[in-house]
C-alpha cells in the first residue's frame, strides 16, 4: 500500500530538501517506486538537488489547477528508474495550492507509487499545512540546536492536530531525523546532545546524519548524497534511515567525536 | 520577590458565556432570517457577547469584514470568531477564539415572555488529563479546574488552569494556575525549566526562579503575594 511521507521541520535551512532527495533515492535504490513532491511553491529547490531543473515543463500547481495531467508533470530520474519528481512552481506562491487540488493529486499518486515523499516548505503556514495534510507518516528534520528543536516541537503539535489522520483520530507516525550533527562540537557542549533532543521531542529516532561537506558537494552537482557518494558517512546514515522507514530494525549509532590526527594537529574540525 | 513592580500587572483568566451565531450559506438568506427574528425581539442581542462561528461558510477576508459590519448595523457586536482560517484574519477583525464548550440550556430559543434566557450551567468536569506532551505553540485553557499532563510541556507552550497544574515530565513552557482567582492553586512538575509560572495572577519569570531548583522536581505556590518555588526532594 502506498505511504505518504511528509518531510517537515518548521525552521528553514535544516535539511528538509536534502533529506527528501536522499531518502527518496535510497528507497528507490532498494527497488521501491518513489515520487518526491516539492511543496515549496515559489521557492523550489528539489529539482536542483535532483539535477532535474532543466527538465521541468509542468509542475504541481499546473496539476492542482487542472492545466496539466499528472503524468505530464512527473519527471523520471535519469539515474534511478523508480525515482520520480513532481516539481513545484517557481513563479507562483503558496496561495495557488488548494485543499481539494492537493487531495486529488495525492490520491492519484497513491495509485501509482509505493512512496510519496512530500518536501514541506519552512514555516507553519498554508504551504506547510497542505504538505502535511494527507501524510501517513512524518519525518521531522531537526538540527541539534535550541531554535530548531523548539520549531520541531511546534510542528509535531501541528502534525497531531492538522493532518487528516489526526482529525480522524488515527494519529500520524512520527520519525525524528537529526541532521548536521557535529560530534566534535557536541562533545564540547556547543550543540545539544542527541539525548537532549530526544528528551525534549519524545519522538522515535529515525537517524543521525553527520555534518559533512559531502552533502553540500552532492547538492551542487545535482545529486542526492545517497547516489553521489554511497560510501560517505551521510549517505550511509540516510540509507540506514530509509531502511528503518521500511520497517527494518537497525540500531542507530551516534557519530563518534574522534578527530583525525591531522585535524587535531591543525585544530580543524572533522569534516 | 523584592521587586514591587512585578505585582503591578496581573494576568487573570476568566471565562464568560457568549452566544455563538453560526451563519449558513447563502449569507443573504441567513441575514434575512436573522432580520425576521430580530423584528420579533429587537433588543435580544443588544447586551450580549456574540461569537461568530464561520465553520459552515467559506468567506474571504472582505466577506468576513462585511458580515461583521452587517451584524454591527443590527446592534450585534461580534467579540470573537470561531472556525475561521487564521490566515484570513487581520487586526481589524475580532480575534479567533478556541476551546469553546457548549453549555446546556444556553441555545437561543425564540423569546417567549421573559426575555433573559437564564442559562443553567451544566456541571463541568473539574479536571483535565492530557496523555501526550503539550508541544510548543499549543495552548491548553481549562478554567474549570486542574490540569494534569502525562508528559512534558514544551518551550513556547502554555497551560492556563483554574485550579492546580501537574506536569509528569519537564516543564519548559509557561503555566498559569489558579487563573480564575484561586490563590490556593499550585503547580507541580517532575523537572522544572519553566519560562513563566503564575498563580492567581502573581508571576515569576525564568530568570527569577532559583538556579538551585532548576532541573529538579518542584512545586510552586502562593504565599501572600509572593510566588514561591521550591524543590520537592
Amino acid at each position: 500500500m502506498a505511504k505518504v511521507l511528509v518531510v517537515t521541520s518548521g525552521k528553514g535551512g535544516v535539511g528538509k530538501t536534502t533529506s527528501t532527495a536522499a531518502l527518496g533515492a535510497a528507497l528507490a535504490q532498494a527497488g521501491e517506486k518513489v515520487v518526491v513532491v516539492d511543496f515549496d511553491v515559489g521557492l523550489r529547490n528539489l529539482d536542483l538537488v535532483l539535477g532535474a531543473e532543466r527538465r521541468v515543463v509542468f509542475d504541481l500547481i499546473n496539476v492542482v489547477q487542472g492545466v496539466a495531467k499528472l503524468p505530464q508533470a512527473l519527471i523520471r530520474d535519469k539515474r534511478l528508474e523508480t525515482l520520480w519528481l513532481l516539481p513545484a512552481s517557481q513563479t507562483r506562491d503558496k496561495d495557488a495550492l488548494t485543499e481539494e487540488g492537493v487531495a486529488k493529486v495525492i490520491a492519484e499518486l497513491r495509485e501509482k507509487f509505493d512512496w510519496i515523499i512530500c518536501d514541506s516548505p519552512a514555516g507553519i503556514e498554508r504551504g506547510a499545512i497542505l504538505a502535511m495534510r494527507h501524510a501517513d507518516e512524518a519525518v521531522i528534520v531537526t538540527n541539534p540546536e535550541v531554535s530548531s528543536v523548539r520549531d520541531s516541537d511546534r510542528i509535531i503539535g501541528m502534525l497531531d492536530a492538522k493532518t487528516v489522520r489526526a482529525e480522524k483520530g488515527e494519529g500520524i507516525k512520527k520519525h525524528l531525523l537529526i541532521t548536521r550533527y557535529d560530534a566534535a562540537r557536541a562533545s564540547r557542549g556547543e550543540m545539544l546532545s542527541i539525548d537532549d533532543v530526544l528528551e525534549i521531542l519524545t519522538t522515535p529516532l529515525l537517524g543521525i546524519i553527520p555534518e559533512s561537506e559531502e552533502v553540500l558537494r552532492a547538492s551542487n552537482v545535482g545529486s542526492p548524497v545517497t547516489l553521489s557518494n554511497r560510501l560517505s558517512a551521510p549517505a550511509r546514515a540516510y540509507t540506514d534511515a530509509a531502511r528503518r522507514l521500511k520497517g527494518e530494525e537497525i540500531s542507530v549509532s551516534i557519530p563518534s567525536s574522534k578527530m583525525r590526527l591531522f585535524d587535531k594537529l591543525f585544530g580543524r574540525r572533522a569534516a | 520577590m523584592t521587586n514591587a513592580s512585578h505585582r503591578a500587572i496581573r494576568f487573570i483568566g476568566r471565562s464568560y458565556l457568549a452566544f455563538v451565531l453560526t451563519p449558513e450559506a447563502p449569507i443573504l438568506g441567513w441575514l434575512a432570517e436573522l432580520d425576521s427574528w430580530l423584528a420579533r425581539s429587537p433588543r435580544f442581542f443588544a447586551d450580549r457577547s456574540i461569537v461568530l462561528d464561520l465553520a459552515k461558510v467559506k468567506l474571504s477576508r472582505q466577506g468576513i469584514s462585511h458580515l461583521v459590519a452587517n451584524l454591527l448595523e443590527r446592534n450585534i457586536r461580534v467579540v470573537g470568531l470561531e472556525g475561521a482560517d487564521p490566515t484570513l484574519l487581520g487586526p481589524e477583525l475580532p480575534p479567533l477564539m478556541r476551546g469553546g464548550r457548549s453549555v446546556d440550556g444556553a441555545e437561543i430559543v425564540p423569546p417567549s415572555g421573559s426575555e433573559k434566557a437564564a442559562a443553567p450551567i451544566r456541571k463541568q468536569p473539574t479536571s483535565l488529563v492530557l496523555d501526550s506532551p503539550v508541544r510548543s505553540g499549543q495552548s491548553i485553557i481549562f478554567p474549570e479546574g486542574d490540569v494534569s499532563v502525562l508528559g512534558s510541556v514544551g518551550s513556547g507552550a502554555e497551560i492556563i488552569a483554574g485550579g492546580s497544574v501537574h506536569v509528569y515530565g519537564t516543564l519548559r513552557g509557561r503555566v498559569m494556575a489558579g487563573s480564575t482567582g484561586n490563590a490556593q492553586a499550585r503547580i507541580f512538575c517532575q523537572k522544572i525549566d519553566a519560562e513563566l509560572l503564575a498563580i492567581n495572577g502573581y508571576y515569576r519569570t525564568a530568570e527569577e526562579i532559583d538556579q538551585q531548583v532548576r532541573g529538579r522536581p518542584s512545586q510552586a505556590w502562593l504565599e501572600g503575594r509572593t510566588l514561591k518555588v521550591t524543590a520537592l526532594n
